[in-house]
């Protein structure tokens, strides 16, 4: 059997890739990847094997060779013939699912994490916002611990009569109206989320809502309402303490720590 | 030879170039304060054509290019005349004055972009220029003082090099090369405290807390010790200085391989092969602690002031911060790929090109992680397959703790890159080699397990306590393994039997257009960095203190500013293109010389 050519096999290693990326991910974690992320993947992979075969000049000699005899010689005139015909082909076609109409809008770049004003303004009180601010119930934690515990019950009440609905039940942004929203709610137990984010960031984004993203925040098109109209700011302090303590992820802080 | 004949030849040219640099700069520097003074009611003039920020931005981008090659270029080249004196290999010493002479050209070059900036300022900014000054006045003139001091000295250095070759004048040559680096320290360091309490007009309390030197009104209420010293002064010096090496060793790497691909004889080839090896091997020495200083400076930024935090990398800037993942992952695998190709002139090399397929693998694999965004680009019906913006495996890669774990991992595998590359063709004569190099796979490998799990574990932990403790030992761990890896390999190696020699000129010319891909790269992760630090202060000239009310105070688009920043990347090219030409083009009057002398010789005959 005539062993395969180095070009070969990395067309089979890029190929089986690209399968996996694009397939096998989406089977296991049942989500597939955006595009966008398996071409940016998959250029790199190119990259790796592209290294890999011309740091030598007799490896890269190799790989090349394929290419020019197909290109050159005369007993690979079918498969140049094949190919020439092939590859216009299929950029025709690339072309043209790029360039035709689709009903789906195009990708957007979401600001996920806009920063905070240095303060709000809620109800005609002044609340700073700045690195310092914390929720004015978390020092109950270590000096009482019942009335912690009574803030977070509260937050808990908040919670379910409130925001379950696109939150979810666990906290996962799977609500019941969480499907009908782009973007989908913030879903509190990824890891990426409660521990990013100040308590005072969330008291601004709870309070002010889609309404007050600020305009760095593009598309500007959360649903989510403004609460400082329906809770008091205890309520949202208490709602806050409860995300975190159902969850187990700490808001991030400039604590002792930071010092 | 040539570089004595070289040096006379555009000396004249360079003295001249420097004259008028110095006079500009004089001339300009001399009447901020007393201009600045008179203007009170014009706040901005519009710069024809292009307006004003833009002609500002390219000016001062430019002047830190050549800025930061001319002051990263003597640190190095000092070294390595140091290291000539101490073997005696005069290969040494000319490949640092061949650095420095590369300094001669560029720095002329500087001082008229400084003085065009300064003019820029000036015309276009009075009243911010009268704020500034009005505050910094001593430290111009002591700017102006130092730039005459690093002037002289580099005057001094350079043409003094082939005079100071006795023994002790050669201890005064460098004692010179120590002094223009202090100078040019210093120079940086004072133009800095003015950009960065532009950011950061505050200074730092004893818990950490910013301090604003300015009242209610605006009114600068602080020293100018204070001003000099603000929040964000040191984290910034120390990050450009490091980085100064870093672009110094990857511009010398570039004129190395334009050298090597116009080189005609073997000799020039050589030459320039082992001079490109240096200006990369001293770019990787800057790149390697870079990532470290730049988290403390991000760091610092977040503690100053946490909307700015938060704007640079997780809102308005968080994009550039994926295209600069890209470029620092070019900037790695370039720098690996330049240290394997060398490994091809070395016989005995080959013995470690079976690990080259898992290092590529693991640094493609890391830069895939750490240019992975939190929030991907996806379209509606991805969004909703997904169920939200951050995918649950992938989406994990966008958080800082992944990307600080594999940015160790590049930094590890860079290294054992180079130590392979440092044993290649060595045989250790020791009889403990096999064990030692089973120490240093048990350290490497339990530091890479060490440096995944608190990575892991950085995913479950308050940010605090991550950022604070977990992050810094992940740095410890890497840095200590460097250093411990390198100590064992030294002593394995000190008596090594050298099976062959490096074959320098045998290199590809691949590698060659990735030492000039590396330049590339470098310039503009500065222009984007420096689009970063300065549109953190959004619309404020001094940032919560003067806002910025002319007509180009928006931010610039992100593709705006690329477009621009390439751009200046054209132009700074185009400008050192020229000076490697003119290098090129005074050897060619050099090999004609011969030649003529020769036919006169025959005529008189």
């Amino acid at each position: 059997m005539q062993r395969l050519s180095l070009f070969t096999k990395c067309l089979i290693i890029f190929v089986v890739l690209w399968l996996f990326l694009r397939f096998f991910i989406g089977s296991v974690w049942s989500v597939p990847l955006p595009a966008s992320v398996i071409s940016m993947y998959l250029g790199l992979i190119l990259l790796a094997i592209l290294v890999h075969v011309s740091v030598e000049d007799d490896r890269f000699r190799e790989f090349l060779r394929p290419v020019k005899e197909t290109l050159a010689d005369d007993d690979r005139r079918t498969r140049r013939t094949v190919l020439f015909v092939l590859i216009p082909l299929v950029m025709l076609g690339l072309s043209f699912s790029r360039l035709s109409t689709k009903a789906d809008p195009p990708a957007v770049l979401r600001t996920a994490h806009p920063a905070p004003p240095t303060e709000l303004e809620y109800r005609d009180k002044v609340i700073g916002l700045t690195q310092e601010v914390e929720n004015p119930f978390r020092h109950l934690e270590k000096d009482d611990t019942e009335a912690f515990k009574a803030h977070v019950d509260n937050g808990r009440r908040v919670y379910y009569q409130n925001c379950f609905y696109c939150h979810g039940d666990d906290l996962d942004g799977e609500g019941h109206f969480a499907h009908g929203f782009n973007p989908p709610p913030a879903n509190f137990q990824d890891p990426g989320i409660i521990p990013n984010y100040q308590e005072s960031f969330f008291f601004w984004r709870i309070s002010k809502g889609g309404p007050g993203l600020p305009p760095a925040a593009t598309p500007w098109d959360s649903a989510m309402p403004v609460w400082e109209d329906h809770l008091t700011e205890e309520e949202i302090w208490d709602v806050i303490l409860f995300l975190s303590e159902y969850t187990g992820y700490r808001p991030r802080t400039f604590g002792e720590a930071a010092h | 030879m040539y570089l004595t004949k070289h040096s006379s030849m555009n000396g004249s040219k360079n003295r001249l170039y420097l004259l008028f640099g110095l006079l500009v700069m004089y001339l300009l520097l001399t009447v901020v304060t007393v201009f600045a003074q008179d203007v009170t009611d014009t706040e901005y003039r519009p710069f024809p054509g292009i307006g004003s920020r833009n002609a500002a931005w390219i000016a001062a981008q430019l002047h830190l290019l050549f800025g930061s090659f001319i002051l990263g270029v003597p640190m190095f080249a000092v070294v390595i005349e140091f290291v000539g004196m101490k073997t005696k290999d005069k290969r040494y010493d000319k490949m640092a004055q061949e650095f420095i002479k590369l300094c001669m050209g560029a720095f002329s070059t500087t001082a008229l972009m400084g003085g065009v900036l300064v003019f820029i300022l000036i015309w276009c900014y009075p009243k911010v220029m009268n704020k500034l000054s009005g505050i910094f006045g001593p430290t111009m003139i002591f700017y102006v003082i130092l730039f005459f001091g690093e002037t002289f000295t580099l005057y001094l250095y350079s043409y003094g090099w082939d005079r100071m070759q006795g023994r002790v004048s050669k201890m005064w040559h460098l004692f010179l090369g120590v002094l223009l680096n202090v100078f040019g320290t210093a120079i940086m360091f004072v133009s800095n405290s003015w950009l960065t309490y532009q950011t950061s007009p505050a200074i730092m309390g004893s818990d950490h807390e910013p301090i604003p030197l300015h009242d209610e009104s605006g009114a600068f209420i602080g020293t100018l010790w204070q001003a000099v010293n603000n929040y964000t002064w040191m984290p910034v010096n120390i990050h450009r200085l490091i980085g100064n090496i870093a672009f110094g060793g990857a511009i010398v790497g570039a004129y190395s391989a334009f050298r090597f691909l116009a080189a005609k004889t073997r000799e020039d080839k050589a030459h320039y092969d082992w001079m490109g090896y240096t200006g990369n091997f001293i770019a990787l020495c800057g790149l390697i602690p870079l990532p470290f200083a730049g988290y403390w400076l991000g760091r610092e930024i977040y503690m100053f002031n946490n909307t700015m935090g938060i704007n640079m990398m997780g809102s308005l800037f968080s994009w550039l911060f994926i295209i600069q993942a890209v470029m620092i992952g070019v900037l790695f695998i370039g720098a690996n790929y330049y240290l394997w190709s060398g490994m091809t002139r070395i016989a005995g090399g080959e013995r470690y090109a079976r690990y080259r397929p898992y290092m590529i693998a693991i640094i493609v694999l890391s830069v895939a992680v750490w240019m992975t965004p939190r929030t991907l680009i996806m379209s509606p019906t991805e969004l909703a397959a997904i169920g939200g913006p951050n995918h649950p495996l992938v989406g994990l890669f966008g958080l800082m703790t992944a990307k600080n774990t594999v940015v160790n991992l590049i930094i590890l595998t860079t290294f054992l890159s180079f130590l392979f590359y440092r044993r290649s063709g060595k045989t250790p004569t020791v009889g403990w080699s096999k064990v030692g190099n089973i120490v240093i796979a048990a350290i490497v490998g339990l530091a890479v397990a060490a440096i995944v799990t608190i990575g892991i574990a950085g995913f479950k932990v308050a940010s605090d306590f991550r950022v604070n403790v977990l992050t810094p030992i992940q740095v410890i761990i890497a840095l200590a393994v460097m250093i411990l890896v390198t100590i064992i390999d030294l002593i394995m190696y000190r008596k090594a039997m050298r099976s062959s020699e490096i074959s320098w000129g045998q290199m590809t010319d691949r590698s060659q257009y990735v030492l000039i891909l590396l330049a590339i790269t470098f310039t503009s992760l500065m222009g984007l960095m420096g689009y970063a630090r300065s549109g953190l202060r959004e619309a404020w000239h001094i940032f919560g203190v003067m806002p910025d009310t002319s007509p180009d105070a928006h931010t610039p688009l992100l593709a705006d500013a690329v477009n621009m920043i390439s751009v200046i990347m054209v132009i700074f090219f185009a400008l050192v293109g020229f000076i490697f030409w003119l290098g090129l083009w005074g050897d060619k009057k050099k090999e004609q010389q011969p030649s003529i002398e020769a036919e006169a010789t025959t005529g008189d005959d």
